[in-house]
């Protein structure tokens, strides 16, 4: 079973969502998420500035396999991106919710108006999803 | 559910990432495929490809039926254990597959077809053998494990019996012999030294197991598409088909057009393309960031066959079919964005080192 940690929200297309302080937002992609892409080795992020509506294909994780869009879960501006993926895309597949986080976003709209999943539907929608 | 090799359960117990493959449920990955792709370039590792056909042909004429089935020529085959290369092709010119065929007697050839397309061959080999009263048997009881690195010699010959090991490490590059029940060749598909094994399948989990504990290192198909394609080699169904001849795959040193008395199927065909100007299969490096893939367009023509990120070089290469006058470099479009892609010529790497400048 793949690591859902409790204190993150999640989306349909596997990204997840850590609340901060004032509005701000960090995101990154799912455990599950980076095992299916398998190794990751090019990793493309959001320009700071950049405005974003919940749903836009923002950033991109490309493994030796596939490429894959990675959305936005809210809407907001990118206030900051993780440069260390550029030349670090591994560290997406080593530690997803930590040093493999995405981009921040400062939110313009209530996390609580997305229709984001707690850790206990995203797990019951990855088993449903595997059946 | 798909087939299965008699190696699924341990690929199981090694937590292999299994996925469908011609019907066959086989191993992506055991965790990384790219720390996979390393150990084959550096130290050994092992690939079950018991997935593959092997095809027995048996009697007087069988030299005599290959030289009439294939597009090389195992007239070249002078000597007991030469393996040979080859595409099979339809009179089209097209291809049906690509194998390898081992001379283990005048009158035994044994051939190694790939899995996806096995029941075609097969079904194709059976209605061309009947003239010359050779038998087709596949060996559905052998296992294939193919070991590779450069230290995938001496670790394979580790788990042999001691009276076999030296002539194991012997063997030339593309020959094969049989030791006892096993057969060893000194072949493979990565663009590194080492063996394929056919052996009875009864024995495939212990002598997997046997070369894990010499710290061969199990590798999945991941790394099997990474490693083929860094040495240059082509895929079936992707640089080749039925669609596709030889000439246009990067494969005319396969078709031995001499002696020109030697009528193979395909040949009629092929005589009429070499004359025209048609489109060759190249080598191409990116030269920016992003991985080149399978039917991305090239600008101004032509089509990448097969890309992948290269884990030795750090950059994206690719087989690409483009006009034979395409120039020194091309752009190719990958999610909608043009990307500038330099031919080279394949193999972009062999034996553990990079032949082309990145």
């Amino acid at each position: 079973m793949s690591n859902i940690p409790s204190d993150l929200r999640y989306t349909k297309s596997h990204e997840w969502v850590r609340s901060g302080q004032n509005g701000s937002a960090e995101i990154g992609i799912s455990e599950h998420a980076q095992s299916a892409l398998g190794d990751l080795v090019f990793v493309e992020v959001p320009e700071v500035g950049r405005t974003v509506q919940a749903g836009d294909a923002c950033a991109v994780v490309e493994s030796v396999k596939a490429a894959s869009d990675v959305y936005s879960p809210v809407n907001g501006k990118v206030t900051a991106s993780n440069t260390a993926l550029a030349s670090q895309p591994e560290l997406l597949n080593q530690d997803p919710y930590g040093a493999g986080w995405m981009f921040r976003v400062q939110t313009t709209s209530p996390l609580a108006g997305a229709s984001l999943m707690s850790a206990a539907e995203y797990a019951k929608y990855l088993a449903d999803e595997a059946k | 559910m798909g087939l299965k090799t008699v190696l699924h359960d341990t690929h199981i117990l090694e937590g292999a990432k299994i996925v469908d493959f011609g019907g066959w449920e086989m191993p992506l990955h055991y965790g990384s495929q790219i720390e996979e792709h390393h150990a084959v370039r550096r130290a050994a590792g092992m690939f079950d490809v018991s997935h593959m056909g092997v095809v027995d042909l048996t009697g007087d004429r069988a030299r005599e039926f290959l030289q009439s089935l294939l597009a090389n020529d195992v007239g070249r085959l002078k000597f007991p254990g030469k393996a040979l290369y080859s595409c099979m092709l339809l009179h089209t010119g097209g291809v049906i597959d690509d194998l390898i065929v081992y001379h283990l007697s005048d009158t035994w050839f044994r051939m190694v077809v790939n899995a996806g397309t096995r029941d075609k061959d097969l079904a194709w080999i059976r209605a061309h053998a009947g003239p010359f009263a050779v038998s087709v048997v596949e060996r559905r009881d052998l296992a294939m494990i193919a070991i590779q690195g450069p230290e995938a010699r001496e670790k394979t010959s580790a788990i042999l019996p001691p009276g076999q090991r030296s002539a194991a490490l012997e063997l030339r590059p593309f020959f094969g012999a049989e030791f006892d029940a096993w057969f060893i060749a000194r072949t493979g598909y990565t663009g590194e030294d080492g063996f394929e094994v056919m052996l009875p399948a009864v024995d495939a989990a212990a002598a997997w197991n046997g070369l894990r504990a010499q710290g061969v290192k199990p590798a999945g198909l991941g790394a099997r598409d990474t490693l083929r394609l860094e040495a240059g080699m082509n895929l079936y169904g992707n640089d080749m088909d039925e669609d596709h001849h030889p000439l246009e795959s990067g494969l005319a040193w396969t078709v031995a057009f001499e002696p020109a008395s030697r009528d193979f199927v395909g040949r009629q065909a092929l005589e009429e393309l070499r004359r025209a100007d048609g489109c060759e299969l190249v080598g191409l490096l990116l030269e920016e960031r992003g991985v080149l893939r399978s039917h991305q367009k090239i600008v101004p023509a032509g089509e990448v066959t097969s890309g992948t990120f290269s884990p030795t070089l750090n950059r994206s290469i690719a087989l690409a079919r483009v006009p034979k006058s395409a120039a020194a470099s091309v752009q190719v479009e990958i999610r909608g964005k043009l990307h500038t892609a330099s031919i080279v010529k394949p193999p972009f790497v062999r034996h553990g080192k990079s032949l082309i400048p990145v």
